[in-house]
């Protein structure tokens, strides 16, 4: 499957089928910090992949000056 | 997994609520948790006018579309900080985004308006980049809720950010900025009411709520943000977080319901002390000049000659006191 995650941008190839969370696991990635989007659909943890799938792996931690 | 609402596939699991959702139903729990804050900490009256503090990422475009969604006259002010293309960026998604809703924005270009932009302001100061930005930004956005009659300004402030923030201010004991970490900041002379409707979601919850409702938010981090304090915070958070669900929540509303009281009066002291800045009016503990009035002193006409970030401040390191810590308040 192809992965891409951003920050900075970059595609992986990844062999199928895994799980959301072997894959995150895999790559070290905390799920606390991160949504995993299949083509245009939110998947969850236990979510199943397939080779074919088109997978992001969006961080979702920002951080930097607090204006309030 | 199955949505705990209504058994269909869910497409997020929250796992601090032991629940994951469908995106209807997602969509309805955000909007309870916002209402929830709002109602427990008092924040907004019913439909009530408010300027959201927006800057293209995730949780200002999703507080102001989940305020309007709840019936709030809610108008965005955006401020241009003339971070390189970073700022070009968040300016096209916020009025995009504004444009396609038909909502009210409201602009601040710091470097059109007042002569310097936050590189140039962290090269003078020779301080962390994060810090003149938010410096910068509480102060106009505050200016812009006088001056264009708001009553409150809300920002898009989350669970973890607030959690994040009170580490930091935990781990060095800053009693003031303890004292000011508050989902609500209430009106004062020469402040406007401040409120964090977003403070009982997550970011990762907020990212999801924008994925599921087509907002196209500004997904690149700033690239002078990289590397710092809060970011870290976040982290070890996190980390936390995956090993015991509800733990970032059990430490800020823990703080919040038990702790946040014995700080308090000191920071009510310290507002009422304030006197004005003789540039602007604005509080200021100082005599003469506000912080932003003193940062734009130094910073107007200041070009910084390289890119600005973490490798600033690692060069910096011995020749300055520490960044100081990230303040709520």
């Amino acid at each position: 499957m192809k992965v891409l995650l951003r920050n900075p941008r970059r595609e992986l190839e990844i062999e199928g089928p895994t799980t959301v969370l072997a894959l995150l696991k895999r790559l070290e990635i905390n799920p606390e910090s991160v949504l995993v989007i299949r083509g245009d659909t939110l998947v969850t943890r236990d979510a199943r992949l397939a080779d074919a799938d088109d997978i992001e792996i969006r961080p979702v931690i920002s951080g930097g000056s607090n204006p309030a | 997994m199955k949505c705990r609402r209504c058994g269909q596939p869910a497409v997020i699991d929250v796992r601090r609520h032991n629940a994951a959702f469908c995106a209807d139903c997602f969509v309805h729990h955000c909007r309870e948790q916002v209402k929830r804050a709002v109602h427990d900490f008092d924040m907004l009256e019913p439909g009530q006018r408010v300027l959201v503090a927006v800057s293209g990422g995730k949780d200002s475009l999703a507080l102001w579309h989940l305020l309007r969604e709840l019936g709030y006259e809610a108008d965005g002010l955006y401020i241009g900080q003339g971070i390189g293309e970073y700022s070009d960026h968040s300016r096209d998604a916020t009025v995009a985004f504004a444009d396609a809703q038909g909502w009210k924005l409201h602009e601040i270009d710091i470097r059109g308006q007042y002569g310097f932009d936050i590189p140039g302001a962290a090269f003078a100061t020779k301080r962390a980049p994060c810090g003149s930005c938010g410096l910068s930004k509480r102060h106009l956005f505050n200016k812009a809720a006088l001056d264009h009659g708001y009553p409150v300004v809300a920002t898009g402030h989350n669970l973890d950010d607030e959690a994040a923030v009170l580490l930091g201010n935990v781990l060095r004991w800053e009693t003031g900025y303890l004292g000011r970490q508050h989902p609500v900041l209430p009106e004062s002379r020469g402040f406007a009411r401040k409120v964090k409707p977003l403070v009982r979601l997550g970011e990762r919850e907020m990212a999801a709520y924008c994925v599921i409702q087509g907002i196209d938010y500004m997904v690149e981090e700033c690239p002078m943000a990289a590397g710092n304090k809060h970011l870290g915070y976040k982290d070890m958070l996190n980390g936390l977080e995956e090993q015991s669900p509800g733990s970032k929540a059990a430490f800020l509303f823990g703080f919040l319901e038990r702790g946040h009281e014995h700080f308090a009066v000191e920071a009510g002291e310290e507002r009422e002390a304030l006197g004005e800045c003789r540039e602007c009016g604005s509080p200021t503990s100082n005599d003469d000049l506000c912080a932003f009035c003193r940062l734009r002193e130094r910073a107007q006409g200041v070009d910084a000659p390289v890119e600005l970030g973490p490798t600033r401040r690692r060069r910096n390191r011995g020749r300055h006191s520490p960044s100081r810590p990230t303040s709520a308040g």
